[in-house]
């Protein structure tokens, strides 16, 4: 089993998430730059981490989505590779078009920072398959711009097709139909504000997280 | 060329920094303020053949980068 993390300039939950893979799965996970252009061989699962990615210059994600190692994450994503983003990981994979909608600035313009309860909405995708009898989980966010935007028949499709995957059980941002994460038509691209790589130990506060590690290399 | 691109969150996008803008300027007394909306203006030069080139490529930056065009809208100044 392998993990890559995708390091940007201004990520700061690179190592998080390296960690977070390593203890709750066995898997090596190797760490690649923004600028290289191919991933590990065989890597199973790609995770896009939290952060500041070039400092959210002009939108969140705007510039990383830009990142010459990108265009080889689409592809591999394309071919059916397991992907997360999370957080700042999040926005990028909206900006790249990958997952639809947006990522708004928060609806009380704060910054916000705490454990959230979240109803696991879809257990039958490859992420959240080890959540099966669980209805709910705990995770830490820590975003200023993690509304989820979408248009009206955007947002009825994701519901319809199954594919929002955890929703807010007390919205902390204001997103749209307390959308907390969501996945693509085909099952393999994540996409969730919260931070699996924040709580996969009980020493912290909720060892939750893990299975969504768990989970996706499981399927891989 | 000098080219201004001005982008603002689409009309139904909800604006919570011009909210919050509109809510201080009230609070200031101006009473009348409604539908205050807070965007951002790109400038930049831009060598180009003619008028026409220089929109159509000033558009396409704007698709692909300076603009997400799930929220955002924008608007070209050529001069």
């Amino acid at each position: 089993m392998k993990a890559a993390v995708i390091v940007f300039p201004g990520s700061n939950c690179d190592r998080d998430c390296k960690v977070a893979i390593e203890r709750s799965t066995g898997a090596s996970v190797g760490m690649v730059w923004h600028g290289d252009t191919a991933l590990p061989d065989g890597v199973d699962l790609v995770v896009l981490p939290g952060g500041f990615s070039y400092g959210d210059y002009l939108r969140c994600g705007a510039m990383a989505a830009l990142s010459p190692i990108m265009a080889e994450v689409k592809a591999a994503a394309e071919r059916g590779v397991a992907t997360v983003g999370i957080c700042n990981g999040f926005q990028v994979l909206c900006e790249m078009g990958m997952l639809p909608g947006a990522l708004l600035r928060n609806e009380r313009l704060k910054y916000v920072c705490k454990p959230v309860e979240l109803e696991v909405t879809n257990s039958q995708t490859r992420f959240t398959a080890g959540y099966k009898g669980r209805r709910q989980a705990v995770m830490t966010v820590g975003n200023g711009e993690g509304n989820f935007f979408a248009d009206e028949p955007t947002l009825d499709r994701l519901e319809g097709e199954g594919q929002v995957v955890f929703r807010y059980l007390d919205n902390p941002n204001g997103s749209a139909r307390d959308i907390a994460g969501i996945v693509n038509a085909r099952g393999n691209v994540l996409g969730l504000m919260p931070h699996p790589d924040r709580a996969f130990e009980a020493e912290l506060g909720s060892a939750d997280g893990a299975i969504l590690f768990q989970s996706a290399l499981a399927s891989a | 060329m000098r080219a201004k691109v001005h982008v603002f969150l689409k009309p139904g996008v909800l604006d919570v920094q011009g909210k919050a803008v509109e809510q201080a300027l009230h609070g200031l007394g101006w009473g009348g303020v409604e539908h205050v909306r807070v965007g951002k203006t790109i400038e930049f030069d831009l060598k180009a053949g003619d008028r026409a080139a220089a929109e159509a490529e000033v558009k396409a930056m704007c698709e692909k980068l300076l603009a997400n065009t799930v929220i955002e809208s924008y608007r070209v100044e050529l001069a």
